[in-house]
């Protein structure tokens, strides 16, 4: 014989309530305690940091508090609005390469299709590649003048379309930086655009089909009401990414040529470590994150609208 | 309004029959209800009229017009899903208007068609919402008007009212047959509650695995099942199938029960059936141990055991029995069916 458990009555009143308040901060303090250890804490510490003269390695005259002092040089450094520049360029280019590629051969690996998965993984490859892999790869087929890419360019021109030094020449190293990038990441979205595509009943497309809607409609009509939420979201984490882009452009490009790639990460390592002014990084590192809060709010805003 | 004809429908996904040969009509104006187990086949048919569905063999005709390789809009059905299927970003107006605008209809005609299908459905007030301010069955009526607005030659349901709570089911049952009832179009619904089907049908087809197991009228269905299966399917709760042998003018269960037969009851007889509504407690009679008492209010649902076999006794009065007691059940032998090795019905001599 098993006893029936007692079922409590739902406490109510307030001596009832204070017991429950104390059982909820208990059941969110882990959360509560690794946030604010690892997250909460290091972000206050840095939004200290730019405000004082911080070297990296620390020196025997004292550490000097400055206000803003920082912000009001990072806000009237050239390089920093070059590099502010070149985040927003390379976020719109990024933004239709990228997402439209991962649309694209998410709508395609949508399709019923022989080997679907094993299509779905290749599609996938490059996006659980290393960066850094995928930079030294493309470094090689970027060679000027006799790598792969410029080979083949002048194959298909017929000579006509010289070697071009794609991360030689400030007028193409943003470019070829945007398709190196787009490339190694689109997995990633469109992952995200199958599972949207998933997330849309087939009885909404059965149901077209008899109203009388064609392929054209039914794209129109469903699939892309559908994907309001996802494209909302993959757009604005593909910005997020964007204004954070480093590792392309510490591997390949330093920022150059002539600052042309230059970006507001790389700009803050710089700063930080190789300038040693650790009070002026961080600063940097506040204006970013305001930077991606602004973006991450918007987004909020966007998907509150589309009632998601 | 048509007809609609099913001859000799198949459809297999490679070795696998999923439809095994149905044949079978619909009349013009006619309300039929295909019902049957989940994966019997009964919405794979619908989809196949709908123009969903391929087919492997044989044809489907509307009216007089084979629609077998005709695109599902040019078949003037029109369908009801299950989930609703409304769109979420169109409005009800725009949703239930979305088809005639596809057809390129003027807007005022659209608005006139829409307007006088929202009366019928009592949704008037609801026309600028979106899908997702709405109830289940404020969708489900939506669902209905979009269906009605095409004028269509046959209405198809597919479940309609799974996704709706037993009240609101009642209550959309209702609808739907009164909506049949004002329209006169024929209609053509699956579900796998019988008693959906029951209340609601001009006829009910009755598929099992792929087949038709029984056509009729509800209550030739539940007076005179072709099979065990249909038996076991139509009535609720079900009817008690006894398993056993004809013996020295009585049926013996497996379990040595002897239960009366009427007089020139068939020798061949091995399931002995009977409805729990069609049995009475007496004094003498079939003995049984009551296993589980189930007032409903209006009546209630005795679980006995019979030998070694459960049989449900329907009392329309209130009965005062405990688990444990023994009591005597007293069968309408003018009630009773039986059935043959074949499981197929014997008819009375």
């Amino acid at each position: 014989m098993t006893s029936t458990p007692q079922v409590r009555k739902p406490r109510s009143g307030r001596p009832a309530a204070k017991g429950r308040v104390a059982q909820e901060l208990a059941m969110i303090a882990p959360a509560l305690i690794l946030m604010s250890l690892f997250l909460i804490l290091p972000f206050l510490l840095s939004f200290w940091t730019s405000m004082t003269n911080q070297p990296l390695v620390p020196r025997p005259t004292p550490v000097r508090f400055l206000g803003f002092g920082n912000y009001i040089r990072i806000l009237s450094d050239d390089l920093f609005w070059t590099a502010m520049w070149n985040v927003t360029r390379f976020s719109f280019w990024i933004l239709p390469v990228q997402c439209g590629l991962a649309f694209l051969t998410a709508l395609l690996l949508h399709q019923k299709l022989p080997l679907q998965n094993l299509l779905r993984g290749l599609f996938f490859l490059p996006a659980i590649t290393s960066m850094v892999v995928v930079c030294v790869i493309w470094g090689t087929l970027f060679q000027y003048p006799t790598g792969p890419f410029n080979q083949v360019l002048g194959w298909v021109s017929g000579g006509r379309l010289g070697p071009i030094d794609w991360l030689g020449d400030p007028e193409w190293a943003m470019f070829s930086l945007v398709m190196l990038s787009a490339w190694q990441a689109y997995g990633f979205q469109m992952v995200i655009y199958l599972a949207g595509l998933q997330g849309i009943p087939e009885e909404l497309y059965d149901a077209s089909r008899i109203d009388g809607a064609s392929r054209w409609r039914r794209f129109w009509h469903v699939t892309m009401p559908g994907l309001r939420p996802t494209h909302v979201f993959v757009l604005l984490i593909t910005t997020i990414q964007a204004f954070k882009l480093y590792t392309q452009v510490a591997i390949l490009t330093q920022g150059g040529p002539s600052n042309s790639t230059e970006t507001v990460v790389h700009y803050m390592v710089r700063s930080g470590f190789e300038e040693q002014k650790l009070g002026l990084a961080s600063a940097v590192s506040v204006i970013l994150f305001l930077i991606v809060l602004v973006i991450a709010l918007t987004q909020r805003q966007l998907l509150r609208r589309f009632d998601v | 309004m048509a007809s609609v004809q099913f001859r000799d429908i198949r459809k297999s996904f490679g070795a696998q029959d999923v439809i095994r040969g149905v044949t079978f009509d619909i009349r013009d104006g006619e309300f039929v209800i295909l019902v049957g187990p989940s994966g019997c086949g009964k919405s794979t048919l619908l989809r196949m009229l709908a123009g969903l569905e391929d087919m492997t063999d044989g044809d489907i005709l509307i009216g007089d017009r084979v629609v077998n390789d005709i695109a599902p809009k040019e078949r003037d059905i029109a369908m009801v899903f299950q989930s609703y299927a409304l769109y979420p970003h169109m409005t009800v107006e725009e949703n239930m208007g979305f088809a005639l605008k596809l057809e390129g209809r003027p807007k005022s005609a659209i608005a006139e068609k829409v307007r006088a299908a929202a009366d019928i459905l009592a949704l008037g007030p609801l026309i600028d919402r979106l899908p997702k301010a709405l109830s289940g069955g404020q969708r489900q009526r939506v669902a209905m008007g979009r269906a009605i607005v095409r004028d269509p030659q046959v209405f198809l349901f597919d479940e309609p009212l799974s996704n709706l709570d037993a009240k609101l089911r009642v209550q959309m049952r209702a609808e739907i047959k009164d909506l049949h009832q004002r329209l006169g179009t024929t209609m053509v619904y699956v579900t796998h509650d019988q008693v959906e089907a029951m209340t609601m049908a001009d006829r009910i087809v009755v598929m099992r695995a792929g087949a038709v197991e029984q056509i009729g009228k509800p209550l030739e269905l539940y007076d005179f099942p072709a099979n065990t299966f249909v038996a076991a399917f139509i009535g609720s709760p079900s009817m008690n199938l006894l398993a056993g042998s004809v013996q020295d003018g009585a049926f013996v269960t497996a379990s040595g029960a002897r239960l009366p037969l009427p007089a020139g009851a068939s020798a061949r007889a091995v399931t002995y059936g009977i409805r729990p509504e069609h049995m009475v407690l007496s004094d003498t009679g079939i003995a049984a141990k009551v296993v589980v008492v189930e007032p409903t209010g209006a009546d209630t649902h005795v679980l006995l055991r019979v030998g070694s076999d459960d049989v449900t006794l329907l009392a329309r009065d209130r009965v005062d029995l405990a688990p444990g007691q023994t009591v005597h059940l007293a069968p309408d032998l003018r009630r009773l069916h039986l059935f043959g090795a074949d499981e197929r019905r014997i008819e009375r001599a």
